[in-house]
């Protein structure tokens, strides 16, 4: 068997790096912590890796916009080999390497223009911003997956239970000929939906008012997942805030959480295609 | 030069923050704003031309989803009819500018100095109505920021912004030297005018160590002057603040208890009681082999022992004063100066695991007049709230619980308890982490934020009672991101082995820290020019007294300077060489090679003259009031659970990141739809491993109107049962189970010092502090849970002229346990249908001090009394049903009582009960309800496991009913239905309690 090997992107306020490793560690994959600085200017290689992948938090403390600051960094900061991260993040997505976001690190995405890019010329399409509440929230949620994907993340799961925590997930389009190419390629892979797993418009189902009840991006190769929840924050049952009724209805309930799949999928993935 | 930019929402977005700010305008001040747009400018002071700063506004600043973008110019649309425009004051914190800074600096490959501010940020408010002037000053002020910290200009239109705060001060004169061989009146006044803080018998005991004749010569010798220099005098005033030496707790009280006649001398209430305990309890599980109590009181934060490879550090702090005049940076700065604490402690670099918050704030429908400089309780609510979010969610730390209390008599100044834990390897390169070794020659270094006025005389201001001219540099606002980057950076390098011990920049600033540390080695010299600063031209004093935040001391040997400097470098952290630690038995500080002060370390930490006090208790004349008969008890329930200090805390809870770090198991919120309120968190340590650990709070201030002892020893049994509800084992001293438990006190009191005139009722107060801490002993030593760090803030009164709002003498325990297996651990919610319901453990007459009488208005007589030795009993009883998972739910029952605990219990779980009151002999109904009594649960077992529960419990356990599908509370007593409520009804009820 092929060893999958995952880089966690840390540094500048993100904040959810040691979970994520552990969540890839649980499923198999070795993971790397390593900070966006040993990359910029210490030549710290990426593409010893088959995935990469930007945790949640607080980059530069959401100043200017959340994952903003980081985004430019990424767009613009040249590393001490002279080439640009976004260039050398390119040639990772053209190797056929995959990429994952989430919260933060979604919003990141977004705003590098990685995501959705349906026109492929890494323009900014879609923005992720403040909730209609206006308020941070803590609270879980319910997503109905899209199936029939490119994406290898979410394969065989339907509908999840995961938590969201942020003040700043409303997926908001450019416009509707853009919202048009993300319905019809599948991109909004993700939705808010109900316990009964229909989507849904209502708070607090949708926490955050996003366009399409959009919980997740995948691109069109289905290489980028970019998800405003944290499957990393439930990797074990007892994540979960209702796990005392669950066992007590099923004793013998799995103590894997289900975000946890979502880290299975892509590291058996890469695993079968390497062998 | 400068030039502008403005960002304004695009119409085709929905402006929420705009419609927030209108909703509590309308909510608060009653005004109808109209449609609400917001805007940013920031202000550029670097030189840019055309095109970049076009690039810079496109790219950098602005979404181009979202802005629309102007440039050295402002948005126009005469619909909207006024304007706030709000900057911040000179020197205020601004995170976002600077973060536009770097980015700047990111895209254009620019060389600028990205660490003094030279962007600036603003905020726009355009409103749909035509307000007035005073209209838009009141919304500014009470609403949207706080004057302290806030530069705010009103109009019609916004046309231009003019105001930049840069930072001007003039050149110092040269440092002062401070005749202190003066008459006592001279001494009084120099105190006073410098904001020393010292009162008259300490002043006495500065001059009479400098008019020494050997300390004349020495210092002569030395090329010092006789008398004391500024920066001596303001390091002394620090180092002997009450904030830092805690003197009461440190007098001799005289106390006379007129109840009993009993009469006492107390050398050191911190000695006599907290300290003394400890010490028992350590003697106690050394001698049984529980090896777990590494670290108390001597240092940051207490450490103990999780296993071999691990241990726990964690403190609980209070920042009260600042809270009260500036809410939002009261809060941050007292959750992320806390948070320095454990990562201060031992070598430094503690993974932070969690924050636990207690607070206590005025009524939100308080509507009595302000007093000049006093603040609302919802201002100080909404403030504090939105600190505590943004100093944990930023850090990534889960606020993982807490509490707040409403009570009329935090409308002055709130409580505010901070609490962090955090976890270390126990060892690295070979040594203890948790140990502090320094040895001369030893390099102090200075990382993290830079140093300004902020919080200048911070620690003494908090030791004196905040009037209408409070000095603005006590307002500062912390900056998470500085600190998180500086967090990251200390755990990787001390990981590395690259940092000998740490320890933060706290009140005092460095002027404490260094002389803290200065005790080990026997020393250390300063050279204060080196200490990079936000803005020029402070004086030498100011520096080393400063308390700007995200700070740490660094101990560091020279052979690792260089490695360590590189990484420092590589993380974007500022680190700066500012001397040594020596062993010349002095704390020497320079000023570009000028000494400024020189200190003997052994006069700067133990010739602060001890105070003494005195203490008298009356018991106050109290009688159990008679109430109106009550007919409808439904109509009851819901008051209660509507109640300021029982109703749902979710709209908080949900603003607090409680799972980042995916380490906790037991969560404020749990169950079916997240409603089911939890007594103690439990937490998971390992991603792979389910050894966990239980953090509660215990805190009762209302009973201390009726008997402080019962309030102390009560809120210690709240904390215990907690952790005893959701599956913790007591601590053993007949075995080495190692299992730690460990407690931090945290006293906050009004001034109990006795004045004539100004405190007549003072030694009553401190009878009460004494009566506080008598409990804290019995309970610890009974309980044998040490306590491993704590805290007293003395001076929670807040003056106006002649008007006085004092707090009720409070404590806080906080509570950490370790548990075994976080799988085995027990939430509160109902389980399942047909389940048996039980009470366990016995219900008294107490309804003193109830939320039940206080909806009536009345305090009453009889409070609830702890019983330990049953509550022991107890405890392991259900340890031992635990172990026979026999339990499916267990609650502990606190406020409100037993019918609020079953409600909460239907509430969280979405299931019914079938509740019979009967088994209680002759207790009068409104006791089995409502009484308080402590050490109680409500429970639920399986049908199967009846009799093997039973059989354990015995009498202690009182059948009450079943659980039910049908989501109705019903309450039985005799042959008639009391109580019959829905789910819906009580949710409802329980959710709208904070809406005001």
């Amino acid at each position: 068997m092929s060893r999958v090997k995952t880089l966690i992107i840390t540094g500048f306020g993100i904040n959810c790096e040691v979970e994520t490793a552990a969540a890839f560690k649980l499923a198999g994959a070795e993971a790397d912590i390593i900070h966006l600085n040993d990359i910029f200017l210490r030549k710290y290689s990426i593409h010893k890796y088959d995935i990469i992948t930007f945790p949640g938090g607080f980059s530069f403390g959401d100043d200017l916009g959340s994952g903003k600051v980081l985004a430019n960094k990424m767009k613009y900061k040249h590393l001490v080999s002279g080439k640009l991260f976004l260039d050398e993040l390119m040639d990772f997505l053209f190797d056929g390497k995959y990429i994952l976001g989430i919260c933060n690190g979604f919003q990141f995405l977004v705003k590098m223009g990685l995501l959705p890019n349906i026109n492929g010329d890494l323009s900014q399409e879609v923005s992720l911003t403040h909730n209609d509440s206006a308020r941070f929230e803590d609270r879980w949620v319910y997503c109905k997956v899209t199936q029939n994907l490119k994406s290898p993340f979410l394969r065989d799961i339907d509908v999840i239970y995961l938590p969201v925590r942020h003040g700043e997930g409303k997926l908001v389009i450019k416009n509707e000929r853009i919202k048009i190419e993300i319905l019809h390629n599948n991109l909004n892979c993700m939705s808010y939906c109900s316990n009964d797993g229909i989507i849904t418009s209502e708070y607090p189902h949708n926490p955050n008012g996003s366009e399409l009840n959009c919980a997740a991006l995948t691109s069109t190769s289905g290489q980028i997942l970019g998800m405003m929840p944290h499957p990393e924050a439930y990797t074990s049952l007892y994540n979960n805030p209702n796990w005392a009724q669950w066992k007590r209805k099923d004793p013998e309930i799995s103590e894997e959480g289900e975000g946890l799949k979502i880290f299975r999928n892509i590291v058996e993935h890469i695993k079968y295609k390497k062998d | 030069m400068k030039d502008q930019v403005q960002l304004v929402l695009k119409d085709s977005i929905r402006d929420v923050r705009g419609e927030q700010v209108a909703a509590r305008v309308k909510n608060y001040l009653g005004y109808d704003t109209g449609i609400i747009r917001t805007g940013k400018v920031y202000t550029i002071m670097y030189d840019l031309n055309k095109k970049d700063l076009k690039q810079f506004a496109q790219t950098g600043l602005a979404d181009e989803i979202l802005h629309d973008i102007y440039i050295n110019a402002f948005y126009k649309d005469s619909f909207y009819r006024s304007y706030i425009l709000i900057s911040k004051l000179p020197g205020v914190t601004d995170d976002e500018g600077m973060s536009a800074q770097k980015t700047l600096s990111d895209m254009m490959g620019m060389e600028i100095d990205t660490a003094t501010q030279n962007i600036f940020s603003h905020d726009v408010y355009y409103f749909g109505n035509k307000l007035d002037r005073e209209e838009l000053a009141e919304i500014a002020e009470k609403l949207l920021g706080n004057p302290l910290i806030h530069h705010f200009e009103y109009g019609k239109s916004l046309k231009k912004v003019e105001y930049i705060p840069l930072v001007r001060i003039k050149k110092p004169d040269k440092p002062d030297v401070i005749n202190i061989f003066e008459d006592d009146e001279e001494l009084l006044r120099l105190s006073r005018d410098m904001l020393l803080s010292l009162n008259l018998q300490e002043m006495r005991a500065i001059k009479s160590y400098f008019k020494q004749d050997q300390v004349m010569q020495s210092r002569i010798r030395r090329g010092m002057p006789a008398n004391p220099t500024d920066c001596e005098l303001e390091i002394l005033a620090q180092t002997w603040s009450e904030h830092c030496k805690h003197k009461e707790f440190n007098a001799v009280i005289h106390y006379r208890n007129l109840e009993t006649g009993e009469e006492l001398e107390i050398n050191s209430l911190f000695e006599t009681y907290i300290k003394k305990a400890t010490q028992i309890i350590m003697e106690r599980l050394e001698k049984t082999g529980n090896n777990w109590l590494l670290k108390v009181f001597n240092d940051n934060a207490g450490v103990v022992r999780i296993d071999e490879d691990t241990v726990f550090v964690w403190k609980v702090e209070t920042h009260n004063s600042p809270s009260a005049i500036d809410p939002y940076g009261g809060a941050i700065t007292g959750i992320l100066g806390n948070n320095r604490d454990p990562l201060g402690t031992g070598m430094g670099g503690a993974k932070l695991i969690f924050n636990t918050d207690v607070l206590c704030f005025g009524p939100l429908d308080y509507n009595k007049e302000l007093l000049p400089g006093q603040l609302h309780p919802r201002t100080v609510f909404s403030g504090v709230r939105h600190g505590i979010e943004d100093g944990g969610n930023k850090s990534g730390i889960p606020t993982v619980n807490g509490a707040i209390i409403f009570d009329e008599r935090y409308s002055g100044k709130p409580l505010v308890y901070c609490g962090t834990g955090g976890i270390m390897p126990s060892r690295v390169l070979e040594s203890r982490t948790w140990e502090k070794r320094i040895s001369a020659g030893d390099i102090i270094i200075m990382a993290g934020g830079r140093v300004g006025k902020d919080g200048i005389h911070g620690a003494t201001f908090s030791s004196a009672e905040i009037d209408e001219n409070s000095p603005q540099s006590a307002v500062q606002i912390g900056s998470p991101l500085t600190q998180k980057l500086l967090m990251d950076f200390m755990q990787e390098a001390v990981q590395l082995g690259l940092i000998r011990c740490s320890t933060d920049n706290g009140a005092g600033g460095l002027s404490s820290a260094v002389g803290e540390l200065a005790k080990i080695s026997g020393g250390a010299l300063v050279n204060l020019e080196q200490v990079p600063l936000k803005y020029t031209n402070l004086k030498p004093w100011e520096i080393f007294i400063s308390e700007s935040q995200e700070r740490m001391i660094l101990v560091v040997t020279d052979d690792k300077k260089e490695i360590l400097f590189k990484l420092a470098a590589d993380r974007e952290v500022e680190l700066s060489d500012i001397g040594t630690f020596t062993d010349t038995g002095f704390l020497d500080v320079r000023y570009n090679n000028k000494r400024v002060a020189l200190l003997d370390l052994e006069f700067l930490h133990e010739g602060v003259p001890q105070k003494m006090l005195e203490a008298e208790w009356i018991k106050p004349d109290l009688e159990e009031p008679q109430l109106p008969e009550i007919t409808d008890y439904n109509k009851i329930l819901l008051d209660l659970l509507a109640s300021d200090n029982i109703c749902s805390r979710e709209s908080v809870i949900r603003q607090y990141d409680h799972e980042v770090q995916a380490r906790t198991v037991i969560k404020p919120l749990m169950g079916p739809e997240g409603k089911a309120a939890q007594d103690a968190a439990v937490l998971r340590l390992t991603y792979d491993g389910f050894e966990g650990i239980a953090v509660a709070n215990g805190i009762h201030p209302r009973y201390g109107d009726i008997d402080p002892y019962q309030m102390s020893a009560g809120a210690f049994d709240e904390a215990v049962r907690q952790i005893i509800a959701v599956g913790g084992c007591l601590p053993e001293v007949t075995e080495a189970s190692n299992r730690f438990w460990s407690v931090n006190d945290n006293f906050c009191v009004p001034d109990s010092v006795y004045d004539p005139v100004t405190n007549t009722d003072g030694k009553l107060k401190l009878a009460k502090l004494v009566q506080m801490n008598q409990a804290l002993y019995d309970m610890s030593t009974y309980f044998n849970i040490p306590m491993t760090s704590g805290k007293d803030s003395m001076k929670n009164d807040f003056r106006s002229g002649y008007a006085k709002i004092s707090v009720p003498p409070t404590i806080l325990y906080s509570m950490v346990a370790k548990i075994d297996d976080v799988r085995k651990s027990v939430t509160g919610e109902f389980k399942a249908s047909e389940d048996l319901v039980y009470l366990l453990g016995r219900t008294h007459d107490e309804l003193g001090g109830s939320e039940f009488y206080r909806l009536f208005g009345q305090l009453g007589a009889n409070v609830p009394v702890v019983r330990k030795e049953k509550a022991k009993w107890l405890y392991k009883k259900i340890a031992k049903a635990n172990e026979l998972r026999l339990l499916e739910s267990c609650h502990d029952i606190s406020d409100g009582g037993m019918l609020t605990t079953l409600a909460e219990c239907c509430i969280g779980s979405g299931l019914g009960a079938d509740i019979w009151i009967d088994g209680f002999q002759d207790i009068p109904l409104n006791v089995i309800m409502f009484s308080e009594t402590h050490s109680r649960f409500i429970v639920s077992v399986k049908q199967e496991n009846r009799q093997t529960f039973e059989n354990i419990f015995v009498h202690d356990g009182i059948f009450l009913g079943q659980i039910t599908d049908s989501p109705i509370l019903t309450v039985s007593y005799g042959k008639k239905i009391i109580i019959e409520s829905s789910i819906e009804d009580m949710t409802k009820a329980w959710d709208k309690g904070l809406e005001k």
